[in-house]
Order: structure tokens, then sequence, then C-alpha cells
């Protein structure tokens, strides 16, 4: 990883493990680049295998087609030797005539063909894209929190984006290009060796050349490819990022700096990319050379041949088209060599995606909650996201059904690492934890979430209108539904005043709508979920006061009967709370009703006490 | 689908219909300036390939010669020069040919990267409405695909049509050198194709188009699903993200096959209609040589020659394809290069100097309503904010405090009235300098995927270490220092490996760092703990005592940071005063800002 860790390194910064930005396939060394071959190879292999007849199919269409086009140059040589002297000495053109017919039969069969390849190759080939595609999408959902983190959403953009479009590329325009050629080669030998087994010696001799040409490409490309896909990664990446934050790059004026710093990528990205091309064009001329070294060999010999009286002018001048048929192809597939090579570390890169572990793994045999009671217990918990930074070094926790908990602490205390974990965003490193005594590890994933659903702090909402974000809580469900909940969270107000109401667009990340607004459609989406467990990460904290009061209201009646774990800062909506725990670096200071703590006089007292005076 | 069509008709604002082709074609060549600063280079390019073409043709005349005169005369000491003739002009060939792809893809790839910059740096410039309204996978495959498709057709598609172009016409002269009634055959085939070729214009640009914004859809799809990755977890949405995907890739399956019919129609009419001229040339040159009016030796030359044109026009449906989506992509990419960012600098627009700005911001009567949003958010604002006073701005959810606050740096211009900074209308400012006066933090703490350091140091790149310390100590943000690599830590995609209020505090240091003439801080606290905001308030203050500021408050809390208070209701300042004042004279912002209220409401 040149690119980043040595130039750019000040300004990227430093992550615990270099192999950050890769899945654990992509290492550098020998060993597993000859792995990620192989398994990009298999991939390729699973993507062929369900359409293997339709590429049979194409195969067949292609054979005839190239069976097709290799008559041109027999007829050609048949006219000239039978055809001409039938006429010159009988006046007889039904020979020729008959070439004629042979000649349109051909260009017939031709149409056919490639019409029929085209479209053939184009629904095989796009369809086994379409599957890659969904194969990919997939994989990267379920890959878990902690890979998104290090793996970051850009590159997961950049292998469904770019890795995609180079193998798009490859099965739009190569591979019919490389068959062709690849059985030119063969037919032409075959064609050559019949026709004069001397004279096809001669001219073969020129292939070994080819084939250590085409060997050394290979070789030197692979390197320069992979390269660059990953620096069209980075760039994506950077890309992606600073497009987000777009409006922090204005108000703060970085654009100097951040053009700067994409320059750079975009340059790194350039030359990476013509590498590769560049080696292409020493091959490009090599094969030229090759072929007119061929000529040169065959105007010689077979020269020499036919003043010896050991073959015909016919047969030379046949033999000099068919090299002609058989290196003009040959040397504008060079140029088709990159796309192939570049879609080959696509599909590594792919592959490597393919073959990531999931470390928060559904069970394989999946225990049943038979009566969710939402009871959720932490046993001996462990957890650390880094290892020399123990978040939660001990904890023992349990929260019966139907409590609502509150959790207060100071920030960075590692109250959303609670929650995360009772979402099983993580699994923890030590003890378990559990809901109606099932370890989450065992439950599948569909049974979790249909059980507990988290209110993440970061209030994300989808490219979409206002009534399909609220909807993702239970998809499908009818719009007065939606409304109610929106009412019951008090956003149906500010909802219906926008232009088009509940089908008014969000636009990218909610954009359209105010910081407190997004919380509030977030907020709905959640009690539309309905679920045993509700989690709730600062859901209210860019709320006005009046809302947070409705909210809060909305909230005591549906978390009666509902196991609750409510993270916030401001101490009003702990009020709702039956029971209230102090989280202090990960332990568990105090634990109990909001009023006894208050009594108490603890942390917590404090807390209300610093909280109460605010508020004058 | 109903969902997926509102989502198609407002997602994105590239129109659903592809532009038609003239302006196609316009847009791909209005990239030539960017061929400019590569002139000598595109210069001794098309030499090379000129040069090519010579030697690549050459060449066949001279085999032809050699079978015609000393093969067939048995003449072996006349044969080897001509051979050796062959042979250099070979060598020569291969070397050009070497040269010049070596150049070529180079060159392309300098353009590109030029080009990709320049998008890069306009789309910078560009408001946030813009960058609301585009996802952006659409941006990412104009910046990624698009491009891409523009370099492959100058460094391929376009070069190999000039080629070709340059070889069938030296072909034909030497065919109607060597035997014109024959030529007249092969010109004649050029009719149909010409046909079939402008058939395949009509019809693939439209399809090329929409292949490439579906295309755009699906990583839009892809990105969105990685950055909402915890939200679609946490409510266990994956399958229905994938189902979502799936309708898109779907969708671009369909766009993809589609293109590819239309392209067979007339890929392989080409290839059959020249191979169908090269019978027609050979029967009828065989008569010709029957009745001796044609050597055998010309007939081979001449059959060489057109065997030499069957691959270009065989090839030159792919070259169109190529052509055709060059002209599309240059279309998408220029439909953002002909976006003006709305928010410029005026002509004459002055630069202030942080040093000679006093820092009183005054509102007068400032409107302001979104594009597309018939309701004015903000209703005639009058707001004076004296030099090194600190205002709070209250109000409603949505009621446009944010929208206020990001009118001062010009993130948005008001629809109506004006805002001054000394007096002095701030469109009437250059915004560079402006931005580096007035200093806006956001709700949502922006962060990107670097360095602690560079994250910090966003608006003043040339901050030494006592001003980030400063700076981390007012936000109370000293957690940076514990970071496996302190500073030189890179954070996660977002900010998302801190906590939520670690987070907000790194942005609020940011905001500090620079330490501008006004500090704009919207909402700056609220992911904070009580003990940790009092902390952060007190550090606060110290700065804020010469700097003229405007903070959104939630909480009552906040507002003792202000020296004076400002509710926004209904579009218009209602009410300015102290906290204590307020609470006493105006019911609605007791209803806005008041605990009591609360209390008797539960
Ligand atoms: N993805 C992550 N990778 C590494 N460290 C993390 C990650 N998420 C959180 N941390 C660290 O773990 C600690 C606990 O974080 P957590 O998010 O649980 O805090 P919190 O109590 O929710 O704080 P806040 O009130 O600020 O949201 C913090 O020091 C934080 O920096
Ligand atoms: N880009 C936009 N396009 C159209 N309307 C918008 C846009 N941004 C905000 N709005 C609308 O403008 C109004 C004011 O939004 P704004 O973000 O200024 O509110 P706010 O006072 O900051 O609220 P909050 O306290 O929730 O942050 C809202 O009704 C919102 O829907
Ligand atoms: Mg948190
Ligand atoms: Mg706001």
């Amino acid at each position: 990883m040149v690119v980043q860790n040595d130039k750019h390194a000040s300004w990227r910064g430093r992550s615990e493990s270099a192999e950050a930005d890769r899945t654990s396939a992509e290492l550098e060394d020998e060993e597993s680049i000859r792995q990620l071959r192989t398994a990009s190879r298999k991939l390729l292999g699973s993507m062929m295998r369900p359409h293997k007849r339709s590429i049979w199919f194409l195969v067949g269409i292609l054979t005839v087609q190239v069976l097709g086009s290799m008559s041109t140059p027999i007829l050609v040589m048949f006219g000239i030797d039978h055809g001409i002297p039938a006429i010159a000495d009988h006046g007889d053109y039904s020979v020729m005539i008959g070439v004629g017919i042979a000649f349109a039969a051909a260009s017939i069969i031709e149409y056919v063909c490639v019409r029929l390849y085209i479209v053939q190759s184009s629904k095989v080939g796009n369809t086994m894209l379409y599957e890659l595609r969904k194969r990919i999408f997939w994989k990267f959902q379920r890959l878990s929190v902690a890979f998104h983190e290090r793996f970051t959403s850009g590159r997961v953009t950049a292998r469904q984006s770019a890795d995609m479009e180079s193998i798009r590329e490859l099965t739009e325009n190569g591979v019919d290009d490389l068959v062709m050629a690849a059985m030119n080669v063969v037919t032409i030998t075959v064609v050559m060796l019949v026709i004069d087994p001397l004279l096809a010696a001669v001219t073969l001799l020129t292939f070994p050349l080819m084939l250590m040409l085409g060997r050394w490409f290979s070789k030197v490309s692979a390197i320069a490819y992979r390269k660059a896909r990953e620096t069209v990664a980075v760039l994506i990446v950077y890309f992606v990022e600073s497009m987000g934050g777009v409006r922090a790059v204005q108000a703060y004026r970085r654009e100097d700096r951040d053009r700067e710093l994409f320059s750079g990528l975009n340059t790194d990205n350039r030359f990476a990319q013509a590498k590769g091309h560049q080696q292409n064009a020493f091959m490009s001329g090599g094969m030229r050379g090759i072929g007119h070294l061929a000529t040169v060999v065959l105007l010689l010999f077979g020269g020499w041949q036919v003043m010896q009286g050991n073959t015909e002018v016919g047969v030379l001048a046949a033999f000099l088209l068919y090299m002609k048929r058989f290196f003009d192809p040959l040397n504008e597939l060079v140029q088709f060599y990159n796309v192939l090579q570049s879609a080959t570390s696509a599909l590594e890169k792919l592959s490597g995606v393919l073959d990531e572990e999931i470390d928060v793994p559904e069970p394989e045999a999946p225990q049943k909650i038979a009566s969710p009671r939402g009871e959720i217990r932490f046993d001996g918990v462990g957890f650390h996201y880094r290892e020399d930074q123990q978040v939660l070094p001990n904890l023992n926790l349990r929260i019966p059904g139907g409590q609502t908990v509150a959790l207060v602490g100071a920030t960075g205390a590692g109250k959303t690492t609670i929650a995360k974990l009772v979402s099983r965003f993580y699994d923890p490193r030590e003890g378990s934890v559990s809901l109606d005594g099932v370890d989450l590890r065992d439950l599948s994933e569909a049974d979790l979430r249909a059980n507990v659903v988290m209110i993440t702090q970061e209030n994300f909402l989808f490219n979409g209108t206002i009534a399909e974000n609220i909807e993702l809580g239970m998809p499908g469900v009818s719009r007065e539904r939606i409304v109610e909940a929106a009412k019951v969270v008090g956003a149906h107000e500010f909802i219906e005043a926008l232009p088009d109401g509940y089908d008014t667009h969000v636009r990218k990340r909610g954009g359209r709508l105010s910081a407190g607004q997004r919380q509030l459609v977030v907020f709905a989406r959640a009690f539309l979920a309905d679920p045993r467990v509700l989690i709730l990460d600062e859901a209210t904290s860019s709320l006005d006061i009046p809302s947070e009061r409705l909210v809060q209201r909305a909230l005591r009646t549906i978390l009666a009967d509902r196991t609750a774990i409510i993270i916030a800062h401001r101490l009003s909506t702990v009020e709702i709370a039956d029971r209230v725990l102090v989280l202090s670096q990960g332990v568990i200071e105090e634990d109990g009703t909001p009023d006894s703590l208050i009594e108490s006089g603890g942390e917590y007292a404090t807390l209300h006490r610093q909280w109460a005076d605010s508020l004058v | 689908m109903r969902a997926k069509t509102k989502r198609k008709s407002t997602g994105t604002s590239d129109s659903d219909d592809p532009s038609t082709e003239p302006t196609a074609l316009t847009n791909l060549w209005r990239i030539k300036k960017y061929l400019r600063p590569y002139r000598v280079r595109l210069g001794i390019l098309w030499t090379l390939v000129l040069l090519n073409i010579i030697s690549g043709l050459a060449i066949p005349p001279l085999v032809g010669r050699a079978i015609d005169g000393p093969i067939d005369d048995g003449d072996f000491s006349r044969l080897w020069p001509l051979v050796a003739v062959i042979g250099c002009l070979g060598a020569a060939d291969a070397l050009i040919n070497l040269v010049r792809r070596y150049f070529q893809t180079t060159t392309a790839m300098a353009i590109e990267a030029d080009l990709r910059a320049a998008l890069y740096e306009h789309l910078q410039k560009l408001h946030t409405g813009f960058h609301d309204r585009w996802q952006t996978g659409q941006l990412l495959s104009r910046v990624t695909t698009d491009l891409g498709m523009i370099r492959r057709f100058f460094a391929g598609g376009l070069v190999f049509a000039i080629t070709s172009i340059g070889m069938i016409t030296i072909i034909l002269a030497q065919l109607l050198w060597i035997e014109w009634r024959l030529a007249l055959i092969a010109i004649a085939s050029a009719i149909p194709l010409f046909l079939i070729g402008r058939a395949f214009f009509r019809d693939f640009l439209p399809a090329a188009r929409a292949e490439q914004d579906q295309s755009g859809e699906v990583s839009s799809a892809a990105e969105e699903s990685a950055l909402g990755i915890r939200a679609i977890k946490a409510l266990g949405r994956g399958p229905l993200m994938a189902s979502r995907f799936d309708v898109e890739a779907k969708e671009l399956r369909e766009r993809g096959i589609r293109k590819s019919v239309i392209a067979s129609r007339s890929w392989s009419a080409f290839g059959a209609i020249a191979s169908a001229a090269l019978g027609a040339v050979l029967v009828f040159g065989a008569i010709l040589v029957a009745n001796g009016q044609m050597t055998i030796g010309n007939l081979t030359a001449f059959i060489m020659l057109q065997l030499a044109l069957l691959w270009p026009i065989e090839a030159s449906g792919w070259v169109m394809a190529h052509g055709n989506e060059a002209m599309t992509a240059a279309d998408r990419v220029y439909e953002v290069f002909d976006t003006e960012p709305a928010i410029q600098d005026r002509p004459g627009a002055r630069a202030v100097e942080r040093s000679d700005v006093n820092g009183e911001l005054v509102f007068e009567n400032v409107r302001f309503a979104f594009d597309d949003d018939p309701r004015e958010i903000l209703a005639g604002v009058d707001l004076t904010v004296r030099p090194g006073e600190t205002v709070a701005i209250a109000g409603k959810t949505g009621s446009g405090k944010s929208t206020l606050v990001s009118l001062p740096s010009r993130l948005n211009d008001p629809t109506g009235g004006r805002i001054t900074l000394d007096g002095t209308d701030i469109r009437d400012l250059q915004l560079a300098s402006l931005r580096h006066v007035v200093t806006t933090a956001f709700e949502e703490a922006t962060l990107f995927s670097m360095s602690v350091r560079e994250n910090l140091a966003l608006g003043r790149p040339g901050a030494d270490e006592h001003d980030l310390e400063e700076a981390v100590r007012v936000a109370q943000a000293e957690f940076v220092y514990d970071l496996p690599y302190g500073l030189d830590t890179r954070i996660g995609e977002q900010g998302l490996s801190l906590s939520g209020g670690q987070r907000q505090r790194l942005a609020l240091a940011r905001a500090v760092v620079v330490k501008p003439a006004v500090l704009v801080l919207d909402d700056p606290l609220s992911a904070l703990d009580v003990h940790t905001e009092e902390l952060v308030e007190r550090a606060l203050a110290q700065v804020l005592q010469g700097t003229t500021a405007l903070i959104v408050v939630h909480r009552p809390s906040t507002v003792a940071l202000a020296d004076r208070v400002a509710l926004l209701h209904e579009g218009r300042i209602a009410a300015v005063g102290r906290h204590s004042e307020l609470m006493e004279s105006s019911p609605a912002y007791v209803d806005v800002l008041s605990a009591e209220s609360e209390e008797v409401a539960a």
C-alpha cells in the first residue's frame, strides 16, 4: 500500500493495522497473491457455472462464425487456382459462380451469427454481472459493522462501481474477440498444416515468440493492474467522503487543501493506470514485429519453395493472406488484453470480499425464543475496540422484561457500546449477552431484529420520501399506520406542512429536513417497528423542549410493557425510567430507581442537581 | 413500484429523458479545451498515427510484387533485397506502433486526470442545494466511469476510427489504382454501411445514456447502504435493502441488454456487407483475369488489400458504440460542469482581513425560502449582533435556526434583505475571505477519515501545536491524546470510531482553532453530558469574550453562554433579550425553553 502509507501518511493518519483498508485476503505477499488468483478463478467459475449451456451455445455460434470467416481465404484461393483457369482455358464460369454463391452464403452466416452472438452474449454477460452484483451487495450487508468501520463506505462503493465496471467492460467487448482470436489461431494453424506442412512449420516458428511476449505481459501487468485497482479505490473513498462533507469543506474554506489531496490521489491513480497500458504498448509493438517477421520468413522460405517447385504460388499467396487474417485481429486484441487484466484484478478484489469472514456470524443451529419477554442479560461481558483500551471491563447486568432502563454517564463512558452489544453490532470479547436466556450468538438475525430495535445516535435517513423512511420500521404497512406513528411522536404536523406532505422527498441523507425533524422521522420509524426491546441512543438530543415533551409522553405509554434502554444526557428523558444505571468508564457505579438514587446522594444525585440548576 | 418511481423522479436532477444527439456531440467537442495543453504531444501522436498507417500499408503491395516478380520468375537473388526492405519496414512499423501506443495512453490518462481534477474543483464550488439533490453515486459514476469512457474513446476509439478512415482512404486509392472497375464495387458497399450507421446513431445514443444513468443509480444504492449500515442493521433491514438493490441492478441488466440488441442490428450487417463485397470482387476479378485484363498478382494484391479493409469495417460498429458512449458520458459530465455555483463572488467583491474586522453582524429584513419550496422559512429577520457579543438563537424544531445561521458564511444566500458585516453587505466580500472571518460549525460533526490533526486544522491548515492544544482544551477534547497515535490517529469514516460526544467536541475544537471574528455554532453541546457541558461552557466563555458569536441553543443550560437570546418564531425574531427577561416577558420563549412547563405537562 505504497500509496497511502508512505506519501500521504501525514494527512491520512495512522490506524492500528497497516492492512486496515483491505479484506484479509488482499495481503501482498506471494502466497496470498497466489491464493487470490485461485479465488478469483473460482469466483469466475462460479459465475459461469449457471450459464454453462448458454456459454456453450455462444461458443458454438462463435465456432460457426470463425469457420465462416475462415472460408474467405480458402474461397479466394480456390477462385484463383481453379476458377480463373477454368474461365481462361474453357470459358467455364460455373466454378466461379459457385465461389460467388459460397461467398454470399458465408456473408449470411456471418450476419446471423454475429447478431445472435451479440444479443446472447449480452444476456449472459449482463446476467452474470447482475448475479455478481447481488452477491457482493448481500455479502457487504452481512459483514459486520466492525468490518465496515475499517473498510469505509467509499471502498464498498468502489468495489461495486469501479471494479464492477471493469468486469462489465470485459463482458462487453473483450471476450468474443479473445475467443475468436484463439479459434483463429487454432483453425489457421490446422488449415496451414493441411495445405502445406513444411511452410506451416516454418511459420509456426514465430509462435513461441508470441507466447513469451504474452507471458511477460500478463506477469508484469498483473502487478500494475492490482495497484491500479487500489489507487482507484482510494480515490473513490476520498471522493465519496469529501463530497459527503462538502458543506464542511466550504465552510472551512478547505477547498485548496482538499483539492491538493485529491489531485495527489488523482495523479497516483493516473500513473498507476498508465503503467499497465504502457506495458501494453510494448506488447502491441512486439506483436506487430512478430507478424512482420512471420511474413519475411514466409516470403523467403516460401519463395524458395515455389522456385524449387515444391509448392504453388496460390498456396504461398493463401499463406500470406492467412498471416494477415491471423495477425490483424490479434494486434487489435492486444488492447483487450488490458481490459482482461484489469477485470482479473477486479475479480481478485471481489473474491477477496466474498471470502471475507463474517465476524458476527449467523448461528448454524439458531435457537428460537418461544414467547419473547424481552429480558436482557450481560454475563461477565468484556469488550474493547482496541487491544489497549478496555471499554467494558466486566459487565454483569440483568434487565427484566418490560423494564425501562436509563443509561447515563459521561461521554465516552461506553453507553453506546452497551447498546451496540445488545443489537449485536459486535460480539463481546468475553462473556455473553443474552435475550430471554438465549445467547445472541445463537439467535438468527431475523429473530434478533424482530425483537431488538435500536435508534442510533446518527439519525440516518435514506434517499426517498418521508413515508418510505418511516415505513422502514415495518415494510409494507399502510399509509394510515405510517401517519399514526408520525402523530404519536409529534412529527405529523411538520410533515403535513411540507410541500408534498408524506411524499416529500427528503434528499440525500435527509438534507431537506432540520436536525430535529430528522430525529422525529427516525423516531416514528422505531415506533412502527414495535419491538420487544427498544434502544434509544440520544434519540431526543436535537429536539426542542416541547417536542421532547411530546415524545416523552408517547414513550410513557408505549414503553409500558416493553423493555427499553434509554441513553440520554438530558435527565428529563431519564425521568420516565424505572431504573437508572450510572456508567463510568464501562463500570456500573450506581443502580436504582431515579428517586432512590437522588436520595442516596451519589453521582446521579450530583448530576441531577447540576442539571436542575442549569434549567433556570 | 410507486416508491421507486418517486425516488427516480426527484432523486436526481438529471432528467430521465436523455438528451438528443446534437448536444451530445457538442459536449464531446467541448472537451477539446482539456486537450489544448497537450497540443504538442497530440501533434506528435497524430504524426505517428499517420506514419503507422503508411508503414502498415506499404507492406502488402511489396509482398504482392515479390510474388509476382522474383517468386514467379524463380529469381532468388532478386527476392531477398525486396524481403529485406519488407523486413526493415516491418521493424519500423512495429517500433512506431510501440511509441505511438505508449504516447497515446500516457496522454489520454493525463487528460482524464485533468478532467477529473477540473470536475472535482467544480463540484467543490457547487452549493449545498446541488449536493443535497445529487446522489453521491451519480457524481461518482461521472467522475470515474464516464471519464473513463471518454478517455477510452480518445485513446482507443478515436485513434482507431481515424486510423480506419485513413486506411480506408489509402486502400481505396490503391484499389482504384490497381483496378478501378473492381474498386467501384468495393466503394458501392459503403452506401448500405452508411445507412445502417445512421440508424445506429439514432437508437444507440439514448440506450447508452439510459444505461449509464442506471449505473449511477446502482452506485448510489451501494453507497447509501454502506453509509447507512448501522441504521439498516439496527432495524434488520438488510434483506429489504438487498431487494431494493436487486430492482436497480435488474434494471441495469435490462438496459444493458437493450443496448446490445440495438448494437447487434448494425454490427452484424457491417461484417456481412464487407465480406459480400469481397466475394463480388473475387468473382469479377476472376473474370477480368480470365479475360486477360488483369494479372493474378494484381488480383491477389487487390484482395489482400480488401481483406485489410474487412477488419476496420467490422470493428467500426464497436468504434461507433464507443463514440456514442463517450458522447453520452460527455453529456453527463457537462451536466455537472454546466451547473453554475449559486453562490459566487459578486463582481468587484473585496477581500476582508481578519484583523480589520470589528465583528458587527446585522441581519436586515432577511428573507429566505428554499429553491423548490414555496414556504418562506425566514420572513424578515432583523437582528444586530454587536462586536464581541454572543447571541443565542432559540426556536422550535424546524423553525429555521440552522437556516438562519447558515447565512453569515454564505452557505446560503438570503432571498430578500441583506446581512452586513461591519456595515458591508457580505455579498460584496470575497467568499474565501468571508469564510475566513466567519466560521460555522454544524449540528452534525462532519469528520473525515483522516488524522485527528487534519480534522482539527481543517479551517486553518497552518495551525501550530499550541493552537491545537488550546482548542482541544476549550472543547474538553483531551481524549484525542489517548488515542493510539495521538493526533496522528486516523479516525474512522465520519468519525464513527469515536463516541457521539467525542465527535461533537472534536468538531467544536475545530471551529475554535480557526479563531474567527465571527463564530457560528449550531447546537454545539447537544451530545454532551451535563458535567462535560459545564466544563466546555466555562472554557468556551473565555474564547467567546472577544468574538462575535451566534449560537443555536436547545437547552436552557447552553443559554448561559450568551449575552442575549433571540427567539426565532414563525420566520421572525419574536423577542430579543436576556434569558431572565424573556422568561418573564415572552410566553413563546417560555414555551420553547422552560423546563418548568415540562413538569406541568407531565
Ligand atoms: N468503533 C469504535 N472504534 C474504536 N473505538 C471506539 C469505537 N466506538 C467507540 N469507541 C470508543 O469507545 C469508548 C466508548 O464509546 P461509546 O460510544 O460507547 O461512548 P458513549 O458512552 O456512548 O459516549 P457519548 O455519550 O459521547 O455518546 C470511547 O472512548 C470511544 O472513543
Ligand atoms: N435544503 C432544504 N430544502 C428545503 N427545505 C429545507 C431544507 N433545509 C431545511 N428545510 C426546511 O426548513 C425548515 C427550517 O429548517 P432548519 O434546519 O433551519 O430548522 P432548525 O430550526 O435548525 O431546526 P432544528 O432545531 O430541528 O435543527 C424546516 O421546516 C425544513 O424542513
Ligand atoms: Mg454514545
Ligand atoms: Mg437545526
